[in-house]
């Protein structure tokens, strides 16, 4: 079977600007997702996640390497038809309403009116909006925000969903139900790739995981089988990885 | 096509949410009734004295609208990272320029439209007669003008990634045009080589937006510019049309996006 997501050697290199270096995001970066799986892509902040998922996006273009969509090179439109994207901290339309902002990005998918109809009201229940939906969204606390996010992500009932930190800055309560939702619609399916640097979370939704650490893949794997195979818990691996060392003994 | 559209309704939306359409429309009807009701002259000249305000604002107004309403649209959508979920969608770079464009211009149609119905009406209420066929004249060559102007200004959006620095750029380049632009040939023939060559150059590459500017048939009642100038002027703004959004495209298309 085809693999969902598939990364190649890839390479980024931001140019440098004036008395900035060239910066290398992410170096020989091989990955594939498969159909159906919660895949976690765990590292610390400035590790290259974002950068990964913005050309797998086209919004960045790779200095080297190959990423693929659906078996669609990531550059034709097309790649992006079946798929849902939640970016990073994005404040969405001021000037629209929750309903309306959903009611855009369906137009973009071509959905019908009727259809369009029936989808906006399910999302808005799904991500708890409906009261809140006909108020502009810059009356809106952050976790709702959030849930804008997560509701145009799912707009065009997607086979794969690409989730940027869908977790950073909410609370506690908001951050479960994320976690419930991502559970949902794995249930439904859907194969989700999304960047984390929670590895609480990430340990009991993810079917796999790759830690990546300066732009270099690091240790890739099922999560029971990294537990059993480092003999640890996933906390544990990542600090290993990532060349934290603790308190040596004096 | 869907989200061409799409697009283009956003920025509708955007400007008739907004209150700057707003303030200006009322600060021009303000200034007009003013500036009308001081009479200093005699009551045919009145007529004429208000209708040049009435259009001298409308002008002004429109510009402004324009270019800030164009402007900030790329630069918000990147400041805010909307561009990010948006582009996301199997929506092209070109499709984002096209409906930017779209939006921006079927705004200021809008605009234009209000604009010209208070001006009409102001004319009306002192002339007891409707100039329908130059009115429409004048309003259609003014929507050709903005036509090009916010193309230019959406080119410049996508060059000059700050939308303060572009949006003066713009200003001053169009009242360059407007004040020094369309006297460059003549100035040409009095200048050494290569200047004069140059100018000559640069007066043949520039959007003469001065021969979309109509108003001036308003006022003095003559016989309105005949329709093929009309027609060879609307094509010649949508040359220009095409060819900044084919630039602006061509430098968008291949643009990293990253914060
Ligand atoms: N536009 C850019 N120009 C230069 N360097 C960048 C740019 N965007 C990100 N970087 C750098 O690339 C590295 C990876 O960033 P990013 O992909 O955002 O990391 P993460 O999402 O894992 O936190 C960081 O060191 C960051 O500073
Ligand atoms: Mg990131």
């Amino acid at each position: 079977m085809e693999n969902v997501v598939q990364l190649k050697n890839l390479r980024v290199e931001y140019r440098g600007r004036g008395s900035q270096p060239a910066k290398l995001a992410v170096n020989n970066l091989s990955l594939a997702v498969h159909a159906g799986e919660v895949f976690g892509f765990l590292g610390p902040n400035g590790a290259g996640k974002t950068t990964t998922m913005n050309v797998l996006l086209g919004f960045v273009n790779a200095t080297g390497g190959e990423a693929r969509l659906f078996g669609v090179n990531v550059r034709d439109p097309i790649a992006r038809q079946r798929i849902g994207y939640l970016p990073e901290l994005t404040y969405y339309y001021k000037f629209l309403t929750a309903e309306e902002i959903l009611r855009f990005y369906a137009k973009i998918f071509g959905l019908t009116q009727s259809e369009s109809n029936k989808r906006i009201e399910a999302l808005l229940k799904l991500v708890e909006l409906t009261e809140a939906a006909k108020r502009p969204i810059k009356s809106y606390s952050k976790g709702m925000q959030q849930r804008v996010g997560l509701a145009q992500a799912l707009i065009n009932n997607p086979d794969l969903l690409i989730l940027d930190e869908p977790t950073s800055g909410l609370d506690p309560l908001g951050r479960m139900k994320v976690r419930q939702l991502i559970q949902r619609l794995k249930n439904e399916g859907k194969t989700i790739l999304f960047s984390s640097h929670e590895l609480g979370e990430v340990e009991t939704v993810c079917d796999r995981v790759a830690i990546v650490d300066k732009g270099e893949l690091k240790v890739e794997g099922r999560v029971t089988d990294l537990v059993a195979q480092y003999q640890c818990d996933l906390e544990k691996i990542f600090l290993n990885v990532v060349g934290y060392q603790p308190e040596s003994r004096s | 096509m869907n989200s061409v559209f799409a697009i283009a309704g956003l920025v509708v939306k955007e400007l008739q949410r907004r209150k700057d359409f707003y303030v200006l429309f009322v600060l021009t009807a303000l200034l007009t009734v003013l500036l009308g009701s001081v009479s200093f002259f005699n009551a045919e000249n009145i007529a004429r004295y208000l209708k040049d305000i009435c259009l001298l604002l409308i002008w002004v107004s429109s510009l402004v609208i324009a270019v800030t309403t164009t402007a900030r649209q790329l630069p918000a959508e990147r400041e805010n990272r909307t561009i990010f979920p948006l582009l996301a969608k199997p929506v092209t770079r070109g499709q984002v320029i096209a409906g930017k464009f779209l939006g921006c211009w079927l705004a200021c149609g809008i605009a234009l439209l209000v604009f010209y119905l208070f001006f009409t009406v102001i004319s009306a209420s002192r002339e007891h007669v409707w100039h329908l066929v130059p009115t429409l004249k004048a309003v259609w060559m003014h929507w050709m003008l903005l036509g090009v102007l916010v193309a230019m200004v959406l080119f410049g959006s996508v060059v000059f990634t700050a939308p303060s620095s572009n949006t003066t750029i713009c200003f001053i380049v169009i009242v360059g045009i407007l004040g020094i632009g369309r006297h460059l040939h003549r100035v040409a023939l009095d200048q050494p080589e290569p200047v004069s060559t140059m100018l000559s150059v640069i007066y043949f590459l520039i959007p003469h937006v001065e021969w979309f500017y109509l108003p001036d048939f308003l006022v003095n009642d003559q016989n309105i510019a005949p329709w093929t100038d009309c027609l060879m002027a609307s094509l010649y703004g949508v040359a220009y049309m095409a060819a900044f959004l084919i630039a602006a495209w061509m430098r968008f298309r291949r643009q990293m996006l990253s914060v």
